[in-house]
Protein backbone atom coordinates (compact mmCIF):
# COMPACT_ATOMS: atom_id res chain seq x y z
CA UNK A 1 0.00 0.00 0.00
CA UNK A 2 1.43 3.39 -0.96
CA UNK A 3 0.73 6.42 1.23
CA UNK A 4 3.49 8.54 -0.28
CA UNK A 5 2.48 11.70 -2.10
CA UNK A 6 4.49 14.25 -3.99
CA UNK A 7 4.18 17.99 -3.49
CA UNK A 8 6.23 19.97 -6.02
CA UNK A 9 9.04 17.42 -5.95
CA UNK A 10 8.96 16.91 -2.19
CA UNK A 11 7.95 13.37 -1.31
CA UNK A 12 5.94 12.98 1.89
CA UNK A 13 5.72 9.60 3.65
CA UNK A 14 1.99 10.15 3.90
CA UNK A 15 -0.39 13.01 3.09
CA UNK A 16 -1.08 14.08 6.70
CA UNK A 17 0.55 17.21 8.06
CA UNK A 18 -0.22 19.70 10.80
CA UNK A 19 -1.98 23.01 10.23
CA UNK A 20 0.08 26.08 11.03
CA UNK A 21 -0.50 27.56 14.45
CA UNK A 22 -2.09 24.50 15.99
CA UNK A 23 1.05 22.46 16.55
CA UNK A 24 3.72 25.00 17.55
CA UNK A 25 7.00 23.73 16.16
CA UNK A 26 6.11 20.20 17.19
CA UNK A 27 7.91 20.13 20.52
CA UNK A 28 4.82 20.28 22.76
CA UNK A 29 2.99 17.60 20.76
CA UNK A 30 6.02 15.32 20.57
CA UNK A 31 5.01 14.14 24.06
CA UNK A 32 1.91 12.63 22.46
CA UNK A 33 2.74 11.97 18.83
CA UNK A 34 5.75 10.35 17.16
CA UNK A 35 6.61 13.11 14.71
CA UNK A 36 8.35 10.55 12.48
CA UNK A 37 4.93 9.29 11.53
CA UNK A 38 3.71 12.61 10.13
CA UNK A 39 3.92 13.49 6.44
CA UNK A 40 5.15 16.92 7.45
CA UNK A 41 5.13 19.36 10.33
CA UNK A 42 3.93 22.81 9.33
CA UNK A 43 5.20 25.30 11.89
CA UNK A 44 3.44 28.23 13.46
CA UNK A 45 3.96 31.45 11.51
CA UNK A 46 7.52 32.77 11.63
CA UNK A 47 8.18 36.47 11.14
CA UNK A 48 11.45 38.37 10.73
CA UNK A 49 11.31 39.60 14.34
CA UNK A 50 9.37 38.45 17.45
CA UNK A 51 5.68 39.35 17.41
CA UNK A 52 3.72 39.93 20.64
CA UNK A 53 0.31 38.93 19.28
CA UNK A 54 -3.09 40.16 20.41
CA UNK A 55 -4.51 40.86 23.88
CA UNK A 56 -6.41 38.07 25.70
CA UNK A 57 -8.89 36.46 25.59
CA UNK A 58 -7.56 35.09 22.35
CA UNK A 59 -9.87 32.14 22.02
CA UNK A 60 -13.56 31.23 22.22
CA UNK A 61 -15.43 28.02 21.64
CA UNK A 62 -18.35 28.04 19.21
CA UNK A 63 -20.76 25.32 18.12
CA UNK A 64 -18.60 22.72 16.38
CA UNK A 65 -15.76 25.15 16.13
CA UNK A 66 -13.62 27.75 17.77
CA UNK A 67 -12.58 31.32 17.13
CA UNK A 68 -8.99 32.33 17.63
CA UNK A 69 -7.29 35.69 17.47
CA UNK A 70 -3.77 34.88 18.63
CA UNK A 71 -2.32 37.51 16.30
CA UNK A 72 0.64 35.42 15.16
CA UNK A 73 2.69 35.65 18.34
CA UNK A 74 6.04 34.12 17.44
CA UNK A 75 9.71 34.33 18.43
CA UNK A 76 10.94 35.48 15.04
CA UNK A 77 13.21 33.71 12.58
CA UNK A 78 16.47 33.88 14.55
CA UNK A 79 15.15 31.93 17.53
CA UNK A 80 13.19 29.65 15.23
CA UNK A 81 16.34 28.72 13.31
CA UNK A 82 18.47 28.38 16.41
CA UNK A 83 16.04 26.45 18.60
CA UNK A 84 13.05 25.00 16.76
CA UNK A 85 14.59 23.93 13.48
CA UNK A 86 17.29 21.71 15.08
CA UNK A 87 14.52 20.07 17.13
CA UNK A 88 12.49 19.26 14.01
CA UNK A 89 15.56 18.04 12.12
CA UNK A 90 15.83 15.13 14.56
CA UNK A 91 12.74 13.60 12.99
CA UNK A 92 12.15 11.80 9.72
CA UNK A 93 9.41 14.15 8.57
CA UNK A 94 9.28 17.06 6.17
CA UNK A 95 9.57 20.55 7.59
CA UNK A 96 7.31 23.24 6.21
CA UNK A 97 7.78 26.70 7.66
CA UNK A 98 4.82 29.04 7.69
CA UNK A 99 6.02 32.57 6.94
CA UNK A 100 4.19 35.70 8.04
CA UNK A 101 4.88 39.37 7.54
CA UNK A 102 3.37 42.84 7.54
CA UNK A 103 5.00 43.98 4.31
CA UNK A 104 6.38 42.26 1.22
CA UNK A 105 9.86 43.06 2.52
CA UNK A 106 9.09 41.24 5.79
CA UNK A 107 8.10 38.08 3.94
CA UNK A 108 11.18 38.26 1.72
CA UNK A 109 13.49 38.74 4.70
CA UNK A 110 12.25 35.47 6.22
CA UNK A 111 12.20 33.61 2.91
CA UNK A 112 15.77 34.67 2.13
CA UNK A 113 16.98 33.72 5.57
CA UNK A 114 15.32 30.30 5.38
CA UNK A 115 16.67 29.64 1.90
CA UNK A 116 19.95 28.53 3.47
CA UNK A 117 18.32 26.39 6.13
CA UNK A 118 17.25 22.73 6.09
CA UNK A 119 13.60 23.53 5.41
CA UNK A 120 11.70 21.46 2.86
CA UNK A 121 9.00 23.93 1.86
CA UNK A 122 7.74 27.42 2.69
CA UNK A 123 4.09 28.19 3.33
CA UNK A 124 3.35 31.87 2.84
CA UNK A 125 0.58 33.07 5.09
CA UNK A 126 -1.30 35.74 3.16
CA UNK A 127 -4.54 34.94 4.91
CA UNK A 128 -4.34 35.51 8.66
CA UNK A 129 -7.52 37.39 9.60
CA UNK A 130 -6.15 38.53 12.97
CA UNK A 131 -3.44 41.01 12.14
CA UNK A 132 -4.10 44.52 10.90
CA UNK A 133 -1.28 44.70 8.39
CA UNK A 134 -0.09 41.98 6.05
CA UNK A 135 -1.81 38.67 6.42
CA UNK A 136 -5.23 38.73 4.88
CA UNK A 137 -4.66 42.14 3.25
CA UNK A 138 -2.48 40.34 0.70
CA UNK A 139 -4.89 37.47 0.31
CA UNK A 140 -8.07 39.23 -0.73
CA UNK A 141 -6.84 40.97 -3.87
CA UNK A 142 -5.81 38.77 -6.81
CA UNK A 143 -3.26 41.31 -8.04
CA UNK A 144 -1.65 41.40 -4.59
CA UNK A 145 -1.67 37.59 -4.40
CA UNK A 146 0.09 37.30 -7.74
CA UNK A 147 2.57 40.07 -6.93
CA UNK A 148 3.63 38.71 -3.55
CA UNK A 149 3.87 35.19 -4.92
CA UNK A 150 6.21 36.44 -7.67
CA UNK A 151 8.35 38.33 -5.17
CA UNK A 152 8.63 35.38 -2.80
CA UNK A 153 9.46 33.02 -5.66
CA UNK A 154 12.41 35.24 -6.63
CA UNK A 155 14.09 34.59 -3.29
CA UNK A 156 12.85 31.17 -2.25
CA UNK A 157 15.14 28.17 -2.70
CA UNK A 158 12.41 25.78 -1.56
CA UNK A 159 9.03 25.13 -3.17
CA UNK A 160 6.51 27.82 -2.23
CA UNK A 161 3.05 27.07 -0.87
CA UNK A 162 0.62 29.99 -0.87
CA UNK A 163 -1.93 29.74 1.93
CA UNK A 164 -5.22 31.15 0.72
CA UNK A 165 -7.99 32.89 2.62
CA UNK A 166 -11.57 31.67 2.34
CA UNK A 167 -12.76 35.22 3.05
CA UNK A 168 -13.17 36.00 -0.65
CA UNK A 169 -16.02 35.96 -3.14
CA UNK A 170 -14.43 33.55 -5.61
CA UNK A 171 -11.64 31.28 -4.41
CA UNK A 172 -10.74 30.24 -7.97
CA UNK A 173 -9.65 33.80 -8.77
CA UNK A 174 -7.18 33.72 -5.87
CA UNK A 175 -6.01 30.21 -6.69
CA UNK A 176 -5.33 31.19 -10.31
CA UNK A 177 -3.58 34.39 -9.20
CA UNK A 178 -1.21 32.41 -6.98
CA UNK A 179 -0.58 29.93 -9.78
CA UNK A 180 0.10 32.79 -12.20
CA UNK A 181 2.59 34.21 -9.70
CA UNK A 182 4.48 30.93 -9.76
CA UNK A 183 3.19 29.22 -6.61
CA UNK A 184 4.23 25.57 -6.46
CA UNK A 185 1.43 24.47 -4.15
CA UNK A 186 -1.72 25.96 -2.62
CA UNK A 187 -2.78 25.46 0.94
CA UNK A 188 -6.38 26.09 1.83
CA UNK A 189 -8.34 27.13 3.68
CA UNK A 190 -7.20 29.47 6.42
CA UNK A 191 -9.85 30.37 8.99
CA UNK A 192 -13.09 32.19 8.23
CA UNK A 193 -13.51 35.55 9.90
CA UNK A 194 -16.03 35.14 12.68
CA UNK A 195 -17.36 36.80 15.80
CA UNK A 196 -18.80 35.63 19.08
CA UNK A 197 -20.53 37.78 21.67
CA UNK A 198 -20.66 36.72 25.29
CA UNK A 199 -24.22 37.61 26.27
CA UNK A 200 -23.54 37.38 30.00
CA UNK A 201 -20.65 39.83 29.91
CA UNK A 202 -22.20 41.71 26.97
CA UNK A 203 -18.80 41.83 25.36
CA UNK A 204 -16.89 40.29 22.49
CA UNK A 205 -15.69 36.82 23.38
CA UNK A 206 -12.20 37.51 22.02
CA UNK A 207 -10.40 40.78 22.71
CA UNK A 208 -9.74 41.32 19.00
CA UNK A 209 -13.55 41.38 18.44
CA UNK A 210 -13.21 39.19 15.34
CA UNK A 211 -11.22 36.02 15.01
CA UNK A 212 -10.65 33.08 12.73
CA UNK A 213 -13.28 30.35 12.86
CA UNK A 214 -11.92 26.82 12.55
CA UNK A 215 -13.04 23.31 13.35
CA UNK A 216 -15.63 20.93 11.89
CA UNK A 217 -18.14 23.79 11.50
CA UNK A 218 -16.19 25.08 8.48
CA UNK A 219 -15.38 21.76 6.83
CA UNK A 220 -18.09 21.77 4.12
CA UNK A 221 -16.95 25.23 3.01
CA UNK A 222 -13.34 24.08 2.92
CA UNK A 223 -14.14 20.94 0.92
CA UNK A 224 -16.14 23.01 -1.59
CA UNK A 225 -13.30 25.51 -2.00
CA UNK A 226 -10.65 22.80 -2.41
CA UNK A 227 -12.82 21.19 -5.07
CA UNK A 228 -13.30 24.52 -6.90
CA UNK A 229 -9.61 25.37 -6.76
CA UNK A 230 -8.58 21.87 -7.84
CA UNK A 231 -10.79 22.27 -10.91
CA UNK A 232 -9.26 25.68 -11.67
CA UNK A 233 -5.50 25.16 -11.28
CA UNK A 234 -2.88 22.50 -12.10
CA UNK A 235 -0.68 22.89 -9.02
CA UNK A 236 -1.23 20.56 -6.05
CA UNK A 237 -3.36 21.56 -3.08
CA UNK A 238 -3.00 20.93 0.63
CA UNK A 239 -6.56 20.75 1.98
CA UNK A 240 -7.56 21.74 5.49
CA UNK A 241 -10.47 23.07 7.49
CA UNK A 242 -12.10 21.08 10.26
CA UNK A 243 -10.50 17.69 9.63
CA UNK A 244 -11.25 15.57 12.70
CA UNK A 245 -11.22 12.03 11.29
CA UNK A 246 -9.76 9.92 8.49
CA UNK A 247 -13.08 10.24 6.63
CA UNK A 248 -12.78 14.03 6.78
CA UNK A 249 -9.22 13.85 5.42
CA UNK A 250 -10.35 11.53 2.62
CA UNK A 251 -13.12 13.95 1.66
CA UNK A 252 -10.50 16.60 0.97
CA UNK A 253 -8.36 14.15 -1.03
CA UNK A 254 -11.34 13.01 -3.08
CA UNK A 255 -12.17 16.69 -3.69
CA UNK A 256 -8.71 17.20 -5.16
CA UNK A 257 -6.22 17.74 -2.34
CA UNK A 258 -2.86 15.94 -2.60
CA UNK A 259 -2.21 16.33 1.12
CA UNK A 260 -4.16 17.46 4.17
CA UNK A 261 -3.47 19.46 7.32
CA UNK A 262 -4.94 18.69 10.71
CA UNK A 263 -5.44 21.76 12.89
CA UNK A 264 -8.12 22.31 15.52
CA UNK A 265 -8.43 18.53 15.98
CA UNK A 266 -5.05 18.58 17.76
CA UNK A 267 -6.66 20.58 20.58
CA UNK A 268 -9.50 18.09 20.87
CA UNK A 269 -7.24 15.09 20.67
CA UNK A 270 -3.46 15.43 20.73
CA UNK A 271 -3.21 12.03 19.02
CA UNK A 272 -5.47 13.14 16.14
CA UNK A 273 -2.81 13.24 13.40
CA UNK A 274 -1.59 9.67 13.83
CA UNK A 275 -5.11 8.34 14.40
CA UNK A 276 -6.14 9.92 11.10
CA UNK A 277 -3.19 8.28 9.29
CA UNK A 278 -4.17 4.90 10.74
CA UNK A 279 -7.80 5.45 9.73
CA UNK A 280 -6.80 6.29 6.16
CA UNK A 281 -4.84 3.03 5.94
CA UNK A 282 -7.87 1.11 7.19
CA UNK A 283 -9.98 2.78 4.51
CA UNK A 284 -7.47 1.82 1.82
CA UNK A 285 -7.49 -1.79 3.00
CA UNK A 286 -11.29 -1.85 3.15
CA UNK A 287 -11.69 -0.55 -0.41
CA UNK A 288 -8.55 -2.25 -1.76
CA UNK A 289 -6.85 0.98 -2.73
CA UNK A 290 -3.19 0.25 -3.58
CA UNK A 291 -2.06 3.85 -3.87
CA UNK A 292 -3.45 6.90 -2.10
CA UNK A 293 -2.74 8.89 -5.26
CA UNK A 294 -5.62 7.04 -6.95
CA UNK A 295 -7.99 8.93 -4.65
CA UNK A 296 -6.76 12.45 -5.35
CA UNK A 297 -9.56 14.32 -7.10
CA UNK A 298 -11.37 11.04 -7.75
CA UNK A 299 -14.79 12.62 -7.31
CA UNK A 300 -15.59 14.81 -10.27
CA UNK B 1 6.05 9.39 31.67
CA UNK B 2 4.68 12.85 30.94
CA UNK B 3 1.28 14.15 30.03
CA UNK B 4 -1.31 11.61 29.03
CA UNK B 5 -4.88 11.67 27.75
CA UNK B 6 -7.04 8.86 29.12
CA UNK B 7 -10.62 7.69 29.11
CA UNK B 8 -11.31 6.63 32.66
CA UNK B 9 -13.97 6.12 35.31
CA UNK B 10 -15.79 8.52 37.60
CA UNK B 11 -15.63 7.19 41.17
CA UNK B 12 -18.03 9.62 42.84
CA UNK B 13 -19.78 12.92 42.37
CA UNK B 14 -21.02 15.19 45.16
CA UNK B 15 -22.62 18.58 45.21
CA UNK B 16 -20.74 20.81 47.67
CA UNK B 17 -22.63 24.07 47.23
CA UNK B 18 -24.91 25.74 44.71
CA UNK B 19 -23.27 25.00 41.34
CA UNK B 20 -20.11 23.58 42.95
CA UNK B 21 -19.32 19.89 42.52
CA UNK B 22 -16.67 17.44 43.65
CA UNK B 23 -15.69 14.54 41.42
CA UNK B 24 -13.26 11.74 42.21
CA UNK B 25 -11.74 10.10 39.14
CA UNK B 26 -9.68 6.93 38.75
CA UNK B 27 -6.46 8.27 37.20
CA UNK B 28 -3.33 6.49 38.41
CA UNK B 29 -1.36 7.50 35.30
CA UNK B 30 -1.91 11.13 36.28
CA UNK B 31 -1.77 11.03 40.10
CA UNK B 32 1.60 9.24 39.94
CA UNK B 33 3.06 12.42 38.51
CA UNK B 34 0.74 15.17 39.76
CA UNK B 35 1.94 18.08 41.89
CA UNK B 36 -0.16 20.58 43.86
CA UNK B 37 -1.24 23.48 41.64
CA UNK B 38 -1.30 21.46 38.44
CA UNK B 39 -4.48 20.99 36.46
CA UNK B 40 -6.16 18.57 34.09
CA UNK B 41 -8.08 19.09 30.87
CA UNK B 42 -11.55 17.56 30.99
CA UNK B 43 -13.22 16.81 27.66
CA UNK B 44 -16.98 16.88 27.18
CA UNK B 45 -18.82 14.00 25.56
CA UNK B 46 -20.50 16.44 23.18
CA UNK B 47 -18.69 16.64 19.85
CA UNK B 48 -20.05 20.13 19.21
CA UNK B 49 -17.84 21.32 22.10
CA UNK B 50 -14.29 20.97 20.95
CA UNK B 51 -12.12 22.40 23.66
CA UNK B 52 -11.23 20.76 26.94
CA UNK B 53 -12.10 22.50 30.21
CA UNK B 54 -9.02 23.19 32.34
CA UNK B 55 -9.78 22.27 35.98
CA UNK B 56 -7.32 22.36 38.86
CA UNK B 57 -6.46 19.24 40.82
CA UNK B 58 -8.09 19.59 44.25
CA UNK B 59 -6.69 16.47 45.81
CA UNK B 60 -4.99 13.20 44.96
CA UNK B 61 -4.85 9.85 46.66
CA UNK B 62 -1.49 8.64 45.43
CA UNK B 63 -1.86 5.14 46.90
CA UNK B 64 -5.14 4.46 45.19
CA UNK B 65 -4.39 6.52 42.09
CA UNK B 66 -7.50 8.63 42.60
CA UNK B 67 -7.80 12.26 41.62
CA UNK B 68 -10.35 14.81 42.78
CA UNK B 69 -11.57 17.92 41.02
CA UNK B 70 -13.86 20.51 42.58
CA UNK B 71 -15.38 22.77 39.96
CA UNK B 72 -18.12 25.30 39.41
CA UNK B 73 -20.71 25.03 36.66
CA UNK B 74 -19.69 27.86 34.34
CA UNK B 75 -21.38 26.71 31.14
CA UNK B 76 -22.72 23.69 29.28
CA UNK B 77 -19.46 21.75 29.48
CA UNK B 78 -19.12 21.86 33.26
CA UNK B 79 -22.90 21.35 33.49
CA UNK B 80 -22.41 18.06 31.63
CA UNK B 81 -19.62 17.02 34.04
CA UNK B 82 -21.89 17.68 37.01
CA UNK B 83 -24.27 14.97 35.75
CA UNK B 84 -21.59 12.27 35.65
CA UNK B 85 -22.18 9.52 38.20
CA UNK B 86 -19.95 6.86 39.68
CA UNK B 87 -19.12 4.36 36.96
CA UNK B 88 -19.50 6.84 34.07
CA UNK B 89 -16.64 7.42 31.68
CA UNK B 90 -14.72 10.70 31.62
CA UNK B 91 -11.95 11.82 29.27
CA UNK B 92 -9.10 13.74 30.86
CA UNK B 93 -5.55 14.83 30.07
CA UNK B 94 -2.84 15.70 32.51
CA UNK B 95 -1.07 16.53 34.63
CA UNK B 96 -0.71 19.97 33.07
CA UNK B 97 1.16 23.10 34.11
CA UNK B 98 3.97 23.64 36.58
CA UNK B 99 2.36 23.57 40.05
CA UNK B 100 3.34 25.33 43.26
CA UNK B 101 6.98 25.22 44.42
CA UNK B 102 6.77 23.15 47.62
CA UNK B 103 10.29 24.14 48.72
CA UNK B 104 9.10 27.74 49.12
CA UNK B 105 6.84 26.58 51.97
CA UNK B 106 9.14 23.94 53.43
CA UNK B 107 9.67 23.27 57.17
CA UNK B 108 10.57 26.40 59.10
CA UNK B 109 8.58 28.60 56.74
CA UNK B 110 5.25 30.15 57.58
CA UNK B 111 2.95 29.97 54.60
CA UNK B 112 -0.31 31.74 53.89
CA UNK B 113 -2.58 29.85 51.49
CA UNK B 114 -5.22 32.10 49.97
CA UNK B 115 -8.09 30.82 47.86
CA UNK B 116 -10.96 32.78 46.40
CA UNK B 117 -14.13 31.05 45.15
CA UNK B 118 -13.34 28.30 42.70
CA UNK B 119 -9.65 29.11 43.30
CA UNK B 120 -9.95 27.37 46.67
CA UNK B 121 -9.77 23.71 45.50
CA UNK B 122 -6.08 23.60 44.42
CA UNK B 123 -5.09 25.02 47.80
CA UNK B 124 -6.24 21.79 49.47
CA UNK B 125 -3.67 19.59 47.75
CA UNK B 126 -1.09 22.28 48.51
CA UNK B 127 -2.07 22.38 52.21
CA UNK B 128 -1.67 18.61 52.36
CA UNK B 129 1.81 18.70 50.86
CA UNK B 130 3.53 21.77 52.30
CA UNK B 131 5.83 20.82 55.17
CA UNK B 132 5.97 24.31 56.73
CA UNK B 133 3.43 25.97 59.03
CA UNK B 134 0.21 26.84 57.24
CA UNK B 135 -2.59 29.32 57.65
CA UNK B 136 -5.46 29.39 55.20
CA UNK B 137 -7.62 32.30 54.10
CA UNK B 138 -10.64 31.30 52.05
CA UNK B 139 -12.91 33.82 50.37
CA UNK B 140 -16.50 33.17 49.28
CA UNK B 141 -19.44 35.14 47.97
CA UNK B 142 -21.76 33.52 50.49
CA UNK B 143 -22.10 29.74 50.57
CA UNK B 144 -19.09 27.86 51.95
CA UNK B 145 -17.48 24.71 50.52
CA UNK B 146 -14.32 22.71 51.28
CA UNK B 147 -13.46 24.94 54.26
CA UNK B 148 -13.75 22.18 56.85
CA UNK B 149 -11.38 19.99 54.86
CA UNK B 150 -8.57 22.51 55.46
CA UNK B 151 -8.87 22.33 59.26
CA UNK B 152 -6.40 19.42 59.75
CA UNK B 153 -3.66 21.47 58.09
CA UNK B 154 -3.77 24.72 60.04
CA UNK B 155 -5.79 27.72 61.14
CA UNK B 156 -8.39 28.53 58.53
CA UNK B 157 -9.84 32.03 58.23
CA UNK B 158 -12.92 32.78 56.20
CA UNK B 159 -14.19 35.84 54.36
CA UNK B 160 -17.61 36.16 52.78
CA UNK B 161 -18.93 39.04 50.72
CA UNK B 162 -22.34 38.54 52.31
CA UNK B 163 -20.92 38.45 55.83
CA UNK B 164 -22.58 35.11 56.50
CA UNK B 165 -19.32 33.61 57.79
CA UNK B 166 -15.96 34.98 58.91
CA UNK B 167 -14.89 38.45 57.92
CA UNK B 168 -17.38 40.43 55.87
CA UNK B 169 -15.51 41.32 52.71
CA UNK B 170 -12.70 39.68 50.79
CA UNK B 171 -9.58 37.69 51.66
CA UNK B 172 -7.49 40.85 52.05
CA UNK B 173 -9.99 42.14 54.61
CA UNK B 174 -9.61 38.87 56.54
CA UNK B 175 -5.80 39.08 56.43
CA UNK B 176 -5.91 42.59 57.85
CA UNK B 177 -8.54 41.79 60.47
CA UNK B 178 -6.50 38.90 61.85
CA UNK B 179 -3.13 40.54 61.27
CA UNK B 180 -1.86 37.44 59.48
CA UNK B 181 1.91 37.39 58.92
CA UNK B 182 3.77 35.02 56.64
CA UNK B 183 7.07 34.26 54.92
CA UNK B 184 5.40 33.11 51.75
CA UNK B 185 2.00 33.43 50.08
CA UNK B 186 0.34 31.00 47.70
CA UNK B 187 -2.88 32.17 46.06
CA UNK B 188 -5.49 31.16 43.53
CA UNK B 189 -8.69 33.00 42.72
CA UNK B 190 -10.30 35.68 40.59
CA UNK B 191 -8.05 38.23 38.89
CA UNK B 192 -9.02 41.23 41.12
CA UNK B 193 -8.10 39.13 44.17
CA UNK B 194 -4.76 38.11 42.69
CA UNK B 195 -4.08 41.70 41.77
CA UNK B 196 -4.56 42.95 45.33
CA UNK B 197 -2.58 40.06 46.81
CA UNK B 198 0.24 40.81 44.39
CA UNK B 199 0.26 44.47 45.47
CA UNK B 200 0.20 43.48 49.16
CA UNK B 201 3.03 40.97 48.75
CA UNK B 202 5.25 43.31 46.76
CA UNK B 203 4.65 46.16 49.22
CA UNK B 204 5.51 43.97 52.20
CA UNK B 205 8.27 42.09 50.37
CA UNK B 206 6.68 38.71 50.92
CA UNK B 207 7.58 35.88 48.56
CA UNK B 208 4.36 35.19 46.67
CA UNK B 209 3.07 32.69 44.10
CA UNK B 210 -0.12 33.24 42.11
CA UNK B 211 -2.05 30.67 40.12
CA UNK B 212 -3.45 32.37 37.03
CA UNK B 213 -6.37 31.62 34.77
CA UNK B 214 -6.95 32.38 31.08
CA UNK B 215 -9.04 30.95 28.24
CA UNK B 216 -7.17 27.94 26.90
CA UNK B 217 -7.26 25.74 23.83
CA UNK B 218 -4.49 23.13 23.61
CA UNK B 219 -3.52 23.15 27.31
CA UNK B 220 0.07 22.13 26.54
CA UNK B 221 1.77 25.32 25.37
CA UNK B 222 1.43 25.02 21.61
CA UNK B 223 -1.38 27.37 20.59
CA UNK B 224 -0.40 30.50 22.57
CA UNK B 225 -4.01 31.34 23.45
CA UNK B 226 -3.63 31.58 27.24
CA UNK B 227 -0.81 34.04 27.67
CA UNK B 228 -0.37 36.56 30.47
CA UNK B 229 1.85 39.61 30.54
CA UNK B 230 5.15 38.87 32.22
CA UNK B 231 7.95 41.09 33.45
CA UNK B 232 10.59 38.72 32.13
CA UNK B 233 10.76 37.58 28.53
CA UNK B 234 8.91 34.33 28.04
CA UNK B 235 11.01 31.42 26.88
CA UNK B 236 8.76 30.63 23.92
CA UNK B 237 8.50 33.89 21.99
CA UNK B 238 10.68 36.28 24.04
CA UNK B 239 7.87 38.86 24.02
CA UNK B 240 6.86 39.04 27.72
CA UNK B 241 3.89 36.72 27.19
CA UNK B 242 4.10 33.69 29.45
CA UNK B 243 1.86 30.74 28.70
CA UNK B 244 -0.53 30.11 31.59
CA UNK B 245 -0.93 26.44 30.66
CA UNK B 246 2.74 25.57 30.37
CA UNK B 247 4.94 28.25 31.99
CA UNK B 248 2.22 28.53 34.68
CA UNK B 249 -0.43 28.44 35.92
CA UNK B 250 1.70 29.30 38.97
CA UNK B 251 3.87 32.38 38.64
CA UNK B 252 5.94 34.45 41.05
CA UNK B 253 3.90 37.56 41.82
CA UNK B 254 6.61 39.88 40.52
CA UNK B 255 6.79 37.84 37.33
CA UNK B 256 3.26 38.67 36.14
CA UNK B 257 1.61 41.97 35.30
CA UNK B 258 -2.08 42.78 35.33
Amino acid sequence: MNMKVNLAGVELNNPVMTASGTFGSGEEYSEFVDLNRLGAVVTKGVASIPWTGNPTPRIAETYGGMINAIGLQNPGMDIFIERDLPFLKKYDTKIIVNVCGKTTEDYIEVVERLSHEPVDMLEINISCPNVKEGGIAFGQDPKAVEAITKEVKKYAKQPVIMKLSPNVTDITVMAKAAEAGGADVLSMINTLTGMKIDVNRRAFAVANKTGGLSGPAIKPIAVRMVYQAACAVRIPIIGMGGIMTAEDALEFILAGATAVSVGTANFVNPYATTEIIAGMKDYMVKYQIEDINELIGAVR
Amino acid sequence: MGKIKITTTVLSQDRLADGVYSMWIDAKEITDQAKPGQFISVYTGDSSKLLPRPISICETNQNKGHLRIVYRIAGEGTEEFSHYKAGDQVIIMGPLGNGFPLEAGASGKKALLIGGGIGIPPMLELAKNLSGTKQMVLGYRDELFLNEEFLPYGDTFLATESGSAGTRGNVMDAIREHGLQSDVIFACGPTPMLKSIRAYALENQIECYLSMEEKMACGIGACLACVCKSSEKDEHSMVHNKRVCKDGPVFKAKEVEF
